[in-house]
Protein backbone atom coordinates (compact mmCIF):
# COMPACT_ATOMS: atom_id res chain seq x y z
CA UNK A 1 0.00 0.00 0.00
CA UNK A 2 1.43 3.77 -0.48
CA UNK A 3 1.41 5.98 1.64
CA UNK A 4 -1.03 8.51 0.44
CA UNK A 5 -3.14 5.24 -0.01
CA UNK A 6 -3.38 4.80 3.82
CA UNK A 7 -3.59 8.13 4.80
CA UNK A 8 -6.55 8.78 3.06
CA UNK A 9 -8.24 5.37 1.92
CA UNK A 10 -8.11 4.55 6.07
CA UNK A 11 -10.09 6.95 7.62
CA UNK A 12 -12.85 6.88 4.43
CA UNK A 13 -12.66 3.28 4.77
CA UNK A 14 -13.76 3.46 8.40
CA UNK A 15 -16.14 5.53 8.25
CA UNK A 16 -17.69 3.29 5.09
CA UNK A 17 -17.71 0.85 7.45
CA UNK A 18 -19.73 2.31 10.22
CA UNK A 19 -22.05 3.32 8.14
CA UNK A 20 -22.43 -0.30 6.62
CA UNK A 21 -22.95 -1.53 10.20
CA UNK A 22 -25.26 1.06 11.26
CA UNK A 23 -27.32 0.31 8.01
CA UNK A 24 -27.07 -3.37 8.87
CA UNK A 25 -28.06 -3.02 12.52
CA UNK A 26 -31.27 -0.78 11.29
CA UNK A 27 -32.33 -3.04 8.69
CA UNK A 28 -32.41 -5.86 11.13
CA UNK A 29 -34.43 -3.70 13.40
CA UNK A 30 -37.49 -5.65 15.20
CA UNK A 31 -39.27 -4.74 18.08
CA UNK A 32 -40.36 -7.45 19.97
CA UNK A 33 -41.34 -7.42 23.63
CA UNK A 34 -37.88 -9.11 24.44
CA UNK A 35 -36.25 -5.97 22.53
CA UNK A 36 -37.95 -3.52 24.38
CA UNK A 37 -37.56 -5.35 27.79
CA UNK A 38 -33.29 -5.39 26.71
CA UNK A 39 -33.29 -1.84 25.62
CA UNK A 40 -34.75 -1.07 29.27
CA UNK A 41 -32.19 -2.71 30.46
CA UNK A 42 -29.91 -0.95 28.62
CA UNK A 43 -31.60 2.28 29.60
CA UNK A 44 -30.75 1.25 33.12
CA UNK A 45 -27.22 0.11 32.44
CA UNK A 46 -26.08 3.20 30.46
CA UNK A 47 -28.68 5.83 32.29
CA UNK A 48 -29.22 5.25 35.53
CA UNK A 49 -25.58 4.03 36.39
CA UNK A 50 -24.57 7.70 34.86
CA UNK A 51 -26.70 9.71 37.13
CA UNK A 52 -24.28 10.40 39.61
CA UNK A 53 -21.94 12.02 37.16
CA UNK A 54 -24.03 13.92 35.63
CA UNK A 55 -25.40 15.14 38.69
CA UNK A 56 -22.98 15.94 40.44
CA UNK A 57 -21.03 17.78 37.28
CA UNK A 58 -24.15 19.05 36.08
CA UNK A 59 -24.35 21.36 39.50
CA UNK A 60 -20.69 22.30 39.63
CA UNK A 61 -20.92 23.42 36.10
CA UNK A 62 -23.56 25.73 36.74
CA UNK A 63 -21.87 27.17 39.87
CA UNK A 64 -18.85 27.62 37.64
CA UNK A 65 -20.50 29.15 35.09
CA UNK A 66 -22.54 31.68 37.11
CA UNK A 67 -19.76 32.55 38.82
CA UNK A 68 -17.61 33.54 35.90
CA UNK A 69 -20.30 34.91 33.77
CA UNK A 70 -22.09 36.76 37.59
CA UNK A 71 -18.43 37.80 37.75
CA UNK A 72 -17.64 39.51 34.11
CA UNK A 73 -21.51 40.66 33.35
CA UNK A 74 -21.34 43.24 36.57
CA UNK A 75 -18.48 45.01 35.41
CA UNK A 76 -20.78 45.97 32.73
CA UNK A 77 -23.50 46.56 35.46
CA UNK A 78 -25.58 43.70 33.35
CA UNK A 79 -25.33 41.10 36.42
CA UNK A 80 -28.42 40.28 36.17
CA UNK A 81 -28.59 38.96 32.86
CA UNK A 82 -26.53 36.62 34.84
CA UNK A 83 -29.75 33.58 33.67
CA UNK A 84 -29.69 34.44 30.56
CA UNK A 85 -26.60 33.46 29.89
CA UNK A 86 -26.90 30.26 32.02
CA UNK A 87 -29.70 29.09 30.60
CA UNK A 88 -28.94 30.02 27.27
CA UNK A 89 -25.21 28.34 26.98
CA UNK A 90 -26.56 25.49 28.73
CA UNK A 91 -29.79 24.77 26.67
CA UNK A 92 -27.80 25.07 23.48
CA UNK A 93 -24.35 24.15 23.85
CA UNK A 94 -23.28 23.02 27.40
CA UNK A 95 -25.83 20.46 28.33
CA UNK A 96 -26.27 18.55 25.07
CA UNK A 97 -22.26 18.51 24.68
CA UNK A 98 -20.92 17.68 28.16
CA UNK A 99 -23.85 15.45 28.57
CA UNK A 100 -22.68 13.19 26.11
CA UNK A 101 -19.13 13.39 26.73
CA UNK A 102 -19.70 12.16 29.92
CA UNK A 103 -22.21 9.78 28.64
CA UNK A 104 -18.94 8.66 26.60
CA UNK A 105 -16.48 7.95 29.47
CA UNK A 106 -19.08 6.57 31.97
CA UNK A 107 -21.34 4.03 29.56
CA UNK A 108 -19.87 4.31 26.13
CA UNK A 109 -16.49 2.35 27.24
CA UNK A 110 -18.45 -0.19 29.26
CA UNK A 111 -20.38 -0.56 25.85
CA UNK A 112 -17.62 -1.07 23.69
CA UNK A 113 -15.74 -3.62 26.20
CA UNK A 114 -18.74 -5.35 26.98
CA UNK A 115 -18.97 -6.33 23.02
CA UNK A 116 -15.65 -6.17 22.46
CA UNK A 117 -15.13 -8.70 25.12
CA UNK A 118 -18.39 -10.91 24.28
CA UNK A 119 -16.17 -11.11 20.62
CA UNK A 120 -13.00 -11.77 22.22
CA UNK A 121 -15.09 -14.88 24.44
CA UNK A 122 -16.22 -16.10 21.19
CA UNK A 123 -19.78 -15.21 23.11
CA UNK A 124 -21.42 -13.46 19.77
CA UNK A 125 -20.31 -16.54 17.75
CA UNK A 126 -22.12 -18.58 20.31
CA UNK A 127 -25.14 -16.30 20.00
CA UNK A 128 -25.17 -17.23 16.37
CA UNK A 129 -24.47 -20.46 16.52
CA UNK A 130 -27.91 -20.33 18.68
CA UNK A 131 -29.78 -18.71 16.09
CA UNK A 132 -30.13 -15.54 17.78
CA UNK A 133 -28.76 -12.63 15.41
CA UNK A 134 -26.33 -11.07 18.03
CA UNK A 135 -26.68 -7.72 15.63
CA UNK A 136 -30.41 -7.90 16.52
CA UNK A 137 -30.06 -8.80 20.09
CA UNK A 138 -26.85 -7.21 21.31
CA UNK A 139 -26.39 -4.14 18.76
CA UNK A 140 -29.41 -2.73 18.64
CA UNK A 141 -30.95 -2.70 22.19
CA UNK A 142 -28.04 -0.61 22.78
CA UNK A 143 -28.41 1.44 20.03
CA UNK A 144 -32.38 2.55 21.27
CA UNK A 145 -30.83 3.36 24.45
CA UNK A 146 -28.38 5.49 23.84
CA UNK A 147 -30.75 7.56 21.75
CA UNK A 148 -33.24 7.39 24.91
CA UNK A 149 -30.60 7.70 27.60
CA UNK A 150 -28.52 10.87 26.23
CA UNK A 151 -31.73 12.90 25.98
CA UNK A 152 -33.08 12.19 29.51
CA UNK A 153 -29.66 13.19 31.28
CA UNK A 154 -29.40 15.89 29.17
CA UNK A 155 -32.40 17.11 30.91
CA UNK A 156 -31.12 15.87 34.23
CA UNK A 157 -27.76 17.86 33.60
CA UNK A 158 -29.74 21.11 33.16
CA UNK A 159 -31.71 21.37 35.61
CA UNK A 160 -29.07 20.30 38.10
CA UNK A 161 -27.02 22.97 36.84
CA UNK A 162 -29.73 25.52 36.66
CA UNK A 163 -30.60 24.68 40.39
CA UNK A 164 -26.18 25.25 40.67
CA UNK A 165 -27.21 28.49 38.86
CA UNK A 166 -29.46 29.44 41.25
CA UNK A 167 -27.26 28.45 44.53
CA UNK A 168 -25.07 30.82 43.76
CA UNK A 169 -26.68 33.53 42.03
CA UNK A 170 -29.49 33.87 44.48
CA UNK A 171 -28.08 32.49 47.62
CA UNK A 172 -24.61 33.70 47.60
CA UNK A 173 -24.75 36.57 45.47
CA UNK A 174 -28.19 37.75 46.62
CA UNK A 175 -29.48 37.99 43.04
CA UNK A 176 -33.67 38.24 43.02
CA UNK A 177 -34.95 35.09 42.35
CA UNK A 178 -38.02 37.04 40.49
CA UNK A 179 -35.51 38.69 38.18
CA UNK A 180 -33.37 35.37 38.17
CA UNK A 181 -36.14 33.51 36.57
CA UNK A 182 -38.46 36.01 35.16
CA UNK A 183 -35.04 37.35 32.63
CA UNK A 184 -34.99 33.66 31.99
CA UNK A 185 -38.02 32.95 30.66
CA UNK A 186 -38.39 36.00 28.87
CA UNK A 187 -35.09 35.51 26.85
CA UNK A 188 -34.94 31.74 26.21
CA UNK A 189 -37.36 30.47 23.49
CA UNK A 190 -39.29 27.05 24.03
CA UNK A 191 -38.94 26.32 20.57
CA UNK A 192 -35.38 27.50 19.10
CA UNK A 193 -33.25 27.32 22.20
CA UNK A 194 -34.59 24.61 24.18
CA UNK A 195 -36.00 22.22 21.82
CA UNK A 196 -33.22 22.83 19.60
CA UNK A 197 -30.73 21.50 22.35
CA UNK A 198 -32.76 18.68 22.69
CA UNK A 199 -32.84 18.06 18.81
CA UNK A 200 -28.95 18.03 19.37
CA UNK A 201 -29.18 15.85 22.60
CA UNK A 202 -30.86 12.64 20.62
CA UNK A 203 -28.25 13.60 17.02
CA UNK A 204 -25.37 13.07 20.03
CA UNK A 205 -27.21 9.99 21.89
CA UNK A 206 -27.36 8.20 18.58
CA UNK A 207 -23.93 9.03 18.04
CA UNK A 208 -22.63 8.32 20.70
CA UNK A 209 -23.97 4.98 21.15
CA UNK A 210 -23.42 4.56 17.74
CA UNK A 211 -19.25 4.75 17.80
CA UNK A 212 -19.65 2.32 20.99
CA UNK A 213 -21.48 -0.83 19.60
CA UNK A 214 -19.30 0.08 16.47
CA UNK A 215 -15.82 -0.05 18.30
CA UNK A 216 -16.86 -2.83 20.40
CA UNK A 217 -17.79 -4.69 17.54
CA UNK A 218 -15.07 -4.20 15.10
CA UNK A 219 -12.76 -4.55 18.43
CA UNK A 220 -9.61 -7.09 17.93
CA UNK A 221 -10.40 -9.75 19.56
CA UNK A 222 -7.30 -9.63 22.24
CA UNK A 223 -7.25 -8.10 25.30
CA UNK A 224 -5.05 -5.24 23.80
CA UNK A 225 -7.66 -4.78 21.03
CA UNK A 226 -10.59 -4.17 23.41
CA UNK A 227 -8.63 -1.05 25.23
CA UNK A 228 -7.79 0.43 21.75
CA UNK A 229 -10.98 0.12 21.14
CA UNK A 230 -12.89 1.97 24.14
CA UNK A 231 -10.25 4.34 23.79
CA UNK A 232 -11.16 5.27 20.21
CA UNK A 233 -14.36 4.85 21.67
CA UNK A 234 -13.96 8.18 23.83
CA UNK A 235 -11.60 10.08 21.16
CA UNK A 236 -14.29 9.41 18.49
CA UNK A 237 -17.46 10.64 20.29
CA UNK A 238 -15.32 13.60 21.65
CA UNK A 239 -14.11 14.77 18.31
CA UNK A 240 -17.82 13.98 16.45
CA UNK A 241 -19.92 15.62 19.32
CA UNK A 242 -17.64 19.14 18.84
CA UNK A 243 -17.79 18.31 15.24
CA UNK A 244 -21.25 17.42 14.70
CA UNK A 245 -22.74 20.12 17.52
CA UNK A 246 -20.68 23.18 15.30
CA UNK A 247 -22.84 21.93 12.58
CA UNK A 248 -26.05 21.54 13.91
CA UNK A 249 -25.39 25.08 15.77
CA UNK A 250 -24.75 26.80 12.18
CA UNK A 251 -27.95 25.40 10.54
CA UNK A 252 -30.79 26.36 13.70
CA UNK A 253 -29.12 29.98 14.36
CA UNK B 1 -27.31 -8.13 40.61
CA UNK B 2 -31.02 -6.96 40.49
CA UNK B 3 -33.43 -8.94 38.73
CA UNK B 4 -34.36 -8.03 35.55
CA UNK B 5 -38.06 -6.48 36.56
CA UNK B 6 -36.21 -4.17 39.32
CA UNK B 7 -33.99 -3.12 36.90
CA UNK B 8 -36.82 -2.16 34.29
CA UNK B 9 -38.48 -0.79 37.57
CA UNK B 10 -35.59 1.64 37.76
CA UNK B 11 -35.38 2.47 34.37
CA UNK B 12 -39.04 3.37 34.28
CA UNK B 13 -38.29 5.75 37.23
CA UNK B 14 -35.34 7.38 35.29
CA UNK B 15 -37.58 8.21 32.37
CA UNK B 16 -40.57 9.78 34.39
CA UNK B 17 -37.75 11.44 36.36
CA UNK B 18 -36.10 12.79 32.93
CA UNK B 19 -39.90 13.96 31.44
CA UNK B 20 -40.19 15.87 34.80
CA UNK B 21 -37.55 17.79 34.30
CA UNK B 22 -38.60 18.04 30.51
CA UNK B 23 -41.92 19.92 32.50
CA UNK B 24 -39.87 22.07 34.64
CA UNK B 25 -37.90 23.45 32.01
CA UNK B 26 -40.05 24.01 29.47
CA UNK B 27 -42.79 25.56 31.91
CA UNK B 28 -40.12 27.45 34.79
CA UNK B 29 -36.92 28.78 32.42
CA UNK B 30 -38.33 29.26 28.80
CA UNK B 31 -41.00 31.48 27.79
CA UNK B 32 -43.77 28.12 27.15
CA UNK B 33 -45.13 28.75 30.67
CA UNK B 34 -46.04 32.01 30.28
CA UNK B 35 -47.44 30.87 26.60
CA UNK B 36 -49.45 27.69 28.65
CA UNK B 37 -50.87 29.67 31.63
CA UNK B 38 -52.06 32.23 28.34
CA UNK B 39 -53.15 34.83 31.22
CA UNK B 40 -52.25 37.87 28.30
CA UNK B 41 -53.97 39.83 25.71
CA UNK B 42 -53.09 41.45 22.66
CA UNK B 43 -52.46 45.51 21.89
CA UNK B 44 -51.65 46.60 18.19
CA UNK B 45 -49.50 49.86 17.08
CA UNK B 46 -48.76 51.38 13.80
CA UNK B 47 -45.43 53.22 13.62
CA UNK B 48 -44.10 55.04 10.60
CA UNK B 49 -41.03 53.26 11.23
CA UNK B 50 -39.75 50.99 14.22
CA UNK B 51 -35.93 50.96 13.83
CA UNK B 52 -34.10 48.44 15.25
CA UNK B 53 -36.85 46.73 17.25
CA UNK B 54 -36.95 42.87 17.21
CA UNK B 55 -39.88 40.35 18.29
CA UNK B 56 -39.21 39.67 22.03
CA UNK B 57 -38.42 43.33 22.63
CA UNK B 58 -39.50 44.28 26.13
CA UNK B 59 -42.92 46.70 26.35
CA UNK B 60 -42.99 48.90 29.67
CA UNK B 61 -45.04 51.08 31.27
CA UNK B 62 -42.95 53.69 33.76
CA UNK B 63 -39.80 51.23 33.56
CA UNK B 64 -41.99 48.14 34.52
CA UNK B 65 -41.70 45.38 31.93
CA UNK B 66 -45.48 44.44 31.05
CA UNK B 67 -45.33 42.45 28.29
CA UNK B 68 -42.96 41.89 25.14
CA UNK B 69 -43.57 42.56 21.14
CA UNK B 70 -45.34 39.46 19.56
CA UNK B 71 -44.69 40.43 15.94
CA UNK B 72 -43.44 43.04 13.73
CA UNK B 73 -44.64 43.50 10.16
CA UNK B 74 -45.78 45.78 7.45
CA UNK B 75 -49.31 46.70 7.45
CA UNK B 76 -50.19 46.42 3.13
CA UNK B 77 -52.33 49.93 3.18
CA UNK B 78 -50.67 51.98 5.01
CA UNK B 79 -47.31 50.80 4.47
CA UNK B 80 -46.41 51.84 8.56
CA UNK B 81 -45.07 48.88 10.94
CA UNK B 82 -47.47 47.20 12.89
CA UNK B 83 -46.65 45.89 15.89
CA UNK B 84 -48.09 43.48 17.92
CA UNK B 85 -47.43 43.23 21.64
CA UNK B 86 -48.72 40.62 24.43
CA UNK B 87 -49.61 42.27 27.64
CA UNK B 88 -49.93 40.29 30.82
CA UNK B 89 -53.10 39.80 31.84
CA UNK B 90 -52.31 41.82 35.19
CA UNK B 91 -52.23 44.81 33.80
CA UNK B 92 -56.12 44.44 31.80
CA UNK B 93 -56.70 48.10 32.64
CA UNK B 94 -54.45 50.18 30.61
CA UNK B 95 -56.54 53.91 29.35
CA UNK B 96 -57.68 54.07 26.13
CA UNK B 97 -55.92 56.68 25.38
CA UNK B 98 -52.48 55.20 26.24
CA UNK B 99 -49.54 56.57 24.24
CA UNK B 100 -46.43 54.30 22.51
CA UNK B 101 -43.05 55.06 21.51
CA UNK B 102 -40.14 53.10 20.69
CA UNK B 103 -37.37 53.72 23.37
CA UNK B 104 -33.48 53.12 23.60
CA UNK B 105 -32.16 51.08 27.17
CA UNK B 106 -28.87 53.19 27.30
CA UNK B 107 -27.02 54.21 24.56
CA UNK B 108 -26.04 51.16 23.06
CA UNK B 109 -29.07 49.36 24.85
CA UNK B 110 -31.69 47.27 22.89
CA UNK B 111 -35.24 49.05 21.63
CA UNK B 112 -38.16 48.52 23.65
CA UNK B 113 -41.93 50.05 23.61
CA UNK B 114 -42.89 52.43 26.32
CA UNK B 115 -46.41 53.14 27.33
CA UNK B 116 -47.07 56.39 28.96
CA UNK B 117 -50.82 56.25 30.39
CA UNK B 118 -53.81 58.42 29.42
CA UNK B 119 -56.77 59.91 30.95
CA UNK B 120 -59.58 57.97 29.81
CA UNK B 121 -61.83 56.05 31.88
CA UNK B 122 -62.43 53.27 29.13
CA UNK B 123 -59.71 50.50 28.90
CA UNK B 124 -57.69 48.62 26.13
CA UNK B 125 -59.12 45.66 25.34
CA UNK B 126 -57.57 42.88 23.47
CA UNK B 127 -56.99 43.39 19.97
CA UNK B 128 -57.06 46.88 20.21
CA UNK B 129 -54.75 49.30 18.36
CA UNK B 130 -52.52 51.96 20.14
CA UNK B 131 -53.28 55.18 17.99
CA UNK B 132 -50.81 58.03 19.80
CA UNK B 133 -47.73 56.49 18.51
CA UNK B 134 -43.78 57.82 18.34
CA UNK B 135 -41.47 56.04 16.26
CA UNK B 136 -38.10 55.14 16.80
CA UNK B 137 -35.60 57.71 16.39
CA UNK B 138 -33.27 56.71 13.67
CA UNK B 139 -29.42 58.24 14.63
CA UNK B 140 -28.84 59.05 11.02
CA UNK B 141 -31.82 60.85 10.47
CA UNK B 142 -30.92 62.61 13.23
CA UNK B 143 -27.18 63.74 12.38
CA UNK B 144 -28.14 64.75 9.01
CA UNK B 145 -31.00 66.87 10.22
CA UNK B 146 -28.16 68.40 12.19
CA UNK B 147 -26.18 68.81 9.26
CA UNK B 148 -28.70 70.71 7.17
CA UNK B 149 -29.55 72.73 10.18
CA UNK B 150 -26.20 74.10 10.33
CA UNK B 151 -25.74 74.34 6.97
CA UNK B 152 -28.73 76.29 6.37
CA UNK B 153 -27.37 79.00 9.09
Amino acid sequence: MAAPRTLFANPVRELGRALVFLLTAISRMRLTRLQIAETLRQVYFTGVRSLVIIVTCGFFVGLVLTLQTYDTLTRFGAGDAVSTVLALSLFRELGPVLTTILFAGRAGTSITAEIGLMRATEQLDALDLMAIDPMERIVQPRLLAGIIAVPALVLVFNVTAIFGGVVFAVFLMGVDPNTFWGNMQASVELGRDFMGGMIKAVAFGFLASWLAVYYGWTARPTSEGVALATTQTVIATAISVLLVDFILSAIML
Amino acid sequence: MKSSHQIEFTAGIFLLLAIAALVFLAVQATDGGAAMRGESYELVADFSNVGGLKPRAAVSMGGVRIGSVERIELNPDTFEARVTMRISERYNDLPEDTSASILTAGILGDQYIGLEPGGSPEPLRDGDAILITQSAVVLEQLISRYLFNTDGE
